[in-house]
């Protein structure tokens, strides 16, 4: 064949024929990519969301159910003229809000494409009824159903935590496990046990059309997948007793932790202000309104708060001291209004003088602890003051102080214990000694710990010795809890030396009136309540009551800490609230003697820095 | 007698081509039933869908190419030429004013249900009146005059096209360049256009720098092979461009050793270098073009020192004078943006539809990306997705292998024929479908940017069909004129 003209076109058109077929071949042979598109493409996978396993309380009954909530979709390319007043009439909202919906579908017209759009969310089924009489009328809108939350009992939004849409960064932190559009449960129980609660999405297959209009359901429904409803969770709280927490707690800040001491289990947790449980379910819409209030609700003090102990921590200097042998139960020690050292001098309140070990509690004695606590630190035994503080740190922290306990409650906080390192900071290495930290031997300065440190501590007195991690789930089918749960965590303290701390503590609420004691508001009858107060200071104001109990003394149930911000004495509001939470567990109900008391209690408003109650 | 001439006028048509053509239409009218095909099927001839509106296409198509056949006395069409395209050209700019806008062209003419395309019969006007011009006696394409008219023949309606938007129908008459290389165009107006595109595609995809060394590399080739020098250029030039390639790693790796890389690598630019070479590599071509008084030579510097100027004006190109969409046809064929719910949506969704088919399709009305409407124009300029997906890649292959058929049946036909006419008009018809054809089915498998043309013959509407239908007979019509003489 010669090489001229006409043969070289011939040639141009052969190779051209050649790269189309070639370039065919490749797309429809060799490449399977495109195949894999082309299933996805036709197919639509329209998701079933599962509903949200149940979360009940010890009791059985339901702390947060599932309710059925319609979302409004809107896929604008489908949507012709409809009459915006009487769409508006039908969803409850301004034709304002349609018209500006509209708006911006349209402008995002070349985004949305023929995709649908979420216009509204969670309407009630009523709104909804209403609504689907009337769709005919408004093509293009449809509801979509959709399980929301919903909340028998008032236990409070910190403790049950919010489920809510999640977002780019949740997807990413959880390895895309997520898709946009899926919830999840974001504080609280529902984060705790979201692995358990979510449940698993199932999908229908429908074939569809470039418009996203459905054809027909793919192999009649044989491919579908059906939604894994979630697994129910059996808390440990019991929902009786949250709600009367709640109701004790209203108008007040700070938190009330109930622990089952043989146990660990969390009967309660109630961190206040918290978030109401009605605005829970929608939690998107209040968002800004709770995330903006100076009083914090979304703040679960309970685990996240770190506040000084106060007076309470006196059981924990007087165990130690007992266990080092620096003073006995009959050791007496001196109190003058207060505790000279130096040219200064810790201030205490007026009463007899001497007292024993089991009066200082009773009758929280600031002088008694200062003597403890500096025997503690100045006993030649230990070396240096520092050294002698690493230890004191280290029985300190067998009660749980200055750690996270490890509850299976998400965020909870670890509080401090001063290390010798932090003052060696402070003063200079050396350059301190025992008086320098005096304020810790009443449970002031440089500690912090948690409500939920305190009840532990309270549990500990209870068990005279041990306690179990607080926590707040139980064990139900398919749910497991971690066997550290089951553990006892040994203090550093021989049980022994409980005996006459607790007696202390008894005497201390059950010694009445006029004869010292510190907690007698907290008494009631048969119940046999031991507690302790604590009256920790608060740099912004008035001082925070603190108050420490279990009872039975025998045969401990319940043991509860309260701690009330700026709400002055211990035994002017945690005391009591403390003490009505244990009768309400014990008796069921609150006895006509302190009916009035509970009344003061639940009306009580301490949302001022400083009062004069 | 009078039968044997019946007899041998039948005979004298070229039946292979209108078997072809047949196929073609038949296996269009197939398809664009399949492409609107929904869940609830309506008859292939219910004329309320696209199919049924294309058999009564098909048919006055066939009444078309009859009388064409039949009727129209060929050498007809000769002297009607100049009139044919005046009347065109005349219809195309009126549609400008007069016409319908769709799809932000004005290009169509309504007449009630009928919509039609002038741009579709300025293909056959301009083959004509390229035909009737070039088989002049004394007509000589290296002439400068004859050259200017015969662009011009071709350049003015594709100016009108142009200006009516619709840059892919002008296009197609690039095709015509096929038919002027034939006809005696030197060779290396085809090699200039090619290098234009890979010059382009180079700037773009890889950098200018690239580009300029590509350039540069095939200039002196040229030379090379010009003067049968290609040892050398391999000794020398090559490895010099190699030098220059690694020039930016070079200055790279240098930068990394000093302080401040930023600023050496923004002060010494590998282009500096580039330029360094270039000017001397110039003027040591200019010596030895000198020397040798070669024309070749001095033709290769200016078309080297214009290649570079084109390098340089491809991102003003680009960004100012392409319009906004077709730059972004061009950005998702190139892979520079990828945008697989805008603009490259189309061809993503082609692509889709055809890979799914693969080796022997879904099967008639099984295909599920073109049944269910995920190609959009799938009847008209996407309709090869249908066959891609149906009848995967036995029998898209075969639709290619049909086409390749008739255009070598064309340009055959046309080498044979005595009358320069028929030749240069047969030549015409080849490069226009060839052009449609990879346009066309380029873009469905994203070879080529898309551009809105149909598939000759295929694609559902009835002026293409039918200006189409009219091209090829008339040729057929030309061709059996052709057998007279044997």
């Amino acid at each position: 064949m010669k090489i001229n003209r006409q043969n070289k076109i011939l040639a141009g058109l052969a190779v051209t024929a050649i790269i189309l077929i070639g370039r065919l071949f490749v797309i429809q042979i060799l490449d399977d990519s495109y195949k894999i598109d082309a299933s996805n493409n036709s197919m639509v996978y329209s998701t079933i969301y599962p509903t949200r396993g149940i979360i009940y309380d010890r009791n059985g009954k339901i702390l947060v159910g599932n309710k059925v909530a319609y979302d409004i979709l809107v896929t604008p390319k489908e949507v012709s003229g409809f009459d915006t007043l009487s769409l508006s009439a039908a969803l409850g909202v301004t034709p304002e809000f349609i018209k500006g919906k509209m708006d911006e579908y349209y402008r995002d017209r070349r985004k949305i494409g023929y995709r649908s759009v979420v216009m509204l969310k969670q309407l009630p089924p009523e709104t909804y009824m209403r609504f689907a009489e009337l769709a005919y009328k408004f093509p293009g809108f449809r509801g979509q159903p959709r399980s929301i939350r919903q909340y028998p009992y008032n236990a409070g939004g910190n403790l049950l935590g919010y489920v809510s849409e999640v977002d780019s960064r949740y997807i990413k932190a959880h390895n895309d496990e997520y898709k946009a559009g899926d919830y999840a449960g974001m504080t609280g129980i529902e984060a705790t046990c979201e692995q358990y609660l979510k449940g698993e999405k199932g999908y229908k297959i429908y074939l569809r059309d470039s418009r996203n209009r459905i054809e027909s359901s793919y192999r009649d429904g044989e491919m579908d997948k059906e939604a894994i409803p979630g697994k129910d969770i059996v808390t440990t709280i019991d929902a009786e007793l949250q709600n009367y927490g709640q109701a004790l707690m209203q108008n007040k800040v700070g938190s009330l932790v109930a622990i089952e001491p043989s146990t660990g289990e969390i009967l309660a947790l109630i961190s206040s202000p918290g978030i109401d449980v009605d605005v829970l379910a929608d939690i998107g819409r209040h968002y800004s309104q709770i995330a903006s209030d100076p009083l914090k609700p979304m703040f679960n003090r309970a685990v996240q708060a770190s506040y000084p102990p106060g007076s309470v921590f006196k059981l924990v200097n007087a165990l130690i001291g007992l266990q080092e042998g620096v003073v006995t139960p009959q050791s007496e020690f001196p109190c003058h209004l207060g505790y000279r050292y130096g040219n200064r001098k810790m201030a205490c309140h007026n009463h007899r003088s001497p007292l024993d070990m089991e009066e200082s509690i009773m009758m929280s004695c600031n002088a008694y602890y200062c003597y403890v606590f500096r025997s503690l630190l100045e006993d030649s035994g230990k070396g240096s003051v520092s050294q002698a503080l690493a230890v004191w740190d280290e029985y300190v922290s067998s009660f749980g102080f200055g750690h996270r306990l490890g509850s299976d409650f998400p965020s909870e906080l670890g509080g401090d214990i001063p290390t010798p390192a932090l003052y060696d900071r402070m003063y200079g290495k050396g350059r301190w000694k025992a008086t320098n930290i005096i304020s810790l031997s009443i449970g002031q300065g440089e500690i912090g710990c948690t409500p939920l440190h305190l009840a532990n501590l309270c549990a500990i007195m209870a068990n005279r010795g041990y306690y179990y991690i607080p926590h707040i789930i139980k064990e139900s089918e398919g749910v497991p809890i971690d066997p550290k749960y089951r553990e006892r965590q040994y203090t550093m303290v021989d049980t022994s030396y409980f005996h006459t701390v607790v007696n202390g503590m008894y005497r201390a609420v059950n010694s009445g009136y006029g004869s010292g004691a510190t907690a007698s508001i907290a008494a009631v009858d048969g119940l046999d309540i031991c507690g302790k107060t604590g009256t920790a200071q608060n740099p912004h104001g008035d001082d925070n009551s603190v108050f420490i109990c279990f009872a039975p003394k025998d045969d401990p149930k319940i043991a509860v800490a309260a701690y009330i911000e700026h709400g002055s004495f211990g035994a002017r509001w945690a005391a009591p609230i403390a003490s009505l939470l244990v009768e309400k567990y014990l008796n069921r109900e609150i006895g006509s003697p302190r009916k009035p008391l509970e009344e003061r209690m639940m009306e009580g408003v301490l949302l001022d820095t400083v009062n004069d109650k | 007698m009078n039968s044997y001439r019946e007899n041998s006028f039948l005979k004298s048509i070229d039946w292979s081509l209108v078997v072809t053509y047949l196929l073609l239409v038949l296996i269009g009218w197939v398809n664009i039933y399949a492409s609107v095909h929904s869940s609830e099927p309506a008859s292939i001839f219910d004329f309320s869908c696209r199919s049924g509106k294309q058999f009564v296409w098909i048919v006055s198509a066939l009444g078309i190419a009859g009388v064409i056949l039949f009727v129209i006395n060929p050498r007809a069409w000769e002297s009607l030429s100049p009139l044919i395209y005046a009347a065109t050209v005349l219809l195309l700019v009126a549609v400008i004013f007069l016409g319908v806008e769709v799809k932000g062209s004005r290009s169509w003419f309504e007449f009630g249900p009928i919509r039609f395309q002038p741009a579709e019969i300025s293909k056959i006007s301009t083959s004509l009146l390229l035909a009737t011009v070039m088989s002049q006696i004394g007509y000589r394409l290296n002439s400068v005059r004859n050259f200017i008219l015969t662009a011009m023949i071709i350049l003015i309606p594709m100016a009108v096209i142009v200006a009516q938007s619709e840059t892919g129908s002008a296009l197609v008459y690039v095709g015509f360049v096929f038919m002027l290389y034939r006809e005696g165009l030197s060779g290396w107006i085809l090699f200039i256009i090619g290098m234009a595109i890979l010059l382009f595609v180079l700037t773009l995809t890889a950098s200018p720098y690239v580009s300029m060394l590509v350039l540069t590399g095939i200039a002196t080739l040229c030379c090379a092979l010009e003067s049968g020098k290609i040892k050398k250029w391999a000794r020398a030039v090559l490895p010099a461009i190699a030098l220059l390639a690694f020039v930016p790693f070079l200055i790279k790796w240098t930068a990394g050793l000093s302080k401040d890389p930023g600023a050496i690598i923004s002060t010494v630019r590998p282009m500096y270098f580039f330029a360094a070479a270039a000017v001397i590599g110039i003027f040591f071509y200019a010596y030895r073009a000198y020397r040798d008084r070669s024309l070749f030579k001095w033709g290769a510097i200016a078309s080297f020192i214009t290649g570079i100027l084109f390098v340089l004006s491809v991102d003003f190109l680009f960004n100012d004078v392409l319009q906004d969409h077709q730059r972004k046809r061009i950005e998702v064929l190139l892979g520079l943006k990828d945008d697989p719910s805008g603009v490259g949506y189309n061809v993503n969704q082609s692509m889709i539809a055809i890979g799914s088919g693969g080796f022997s399709g879904k099967g008639f009305l099984h295909g599920t990306q073109t049944t269910y409407g995920f190609v959009p124009e799938q009847s008209t300029d996407f309709i090869f997705c249908t066959i891609g997906e149906e009848w995967g890649f036995i029998g898209s292959a075969f639709v290619i292998l049909l086409y390749t058929f008739m255009i070598w049946r064309i340009l055959h036909d046309a080498e044979r024929s005595r009358e320069a006419f028929t030749r240069i008009y047969g030549y015409c018809v080849a490069c226009c479908i060839f052009m449609h054809l990879l346009i066309n089915i380029g873009m469905t498998m994203g070879l080529v940017p898309v551009i809105g043309i149909p598939l000759p013959l295929l694609s559902y509407g009835g002026s293409s069909l039918w200006a189409f239908t009219a091209m090829i007979f008339i040729f057929i019509a030309l061709d059996r004129n052709e057998k007279r003489y044997l």
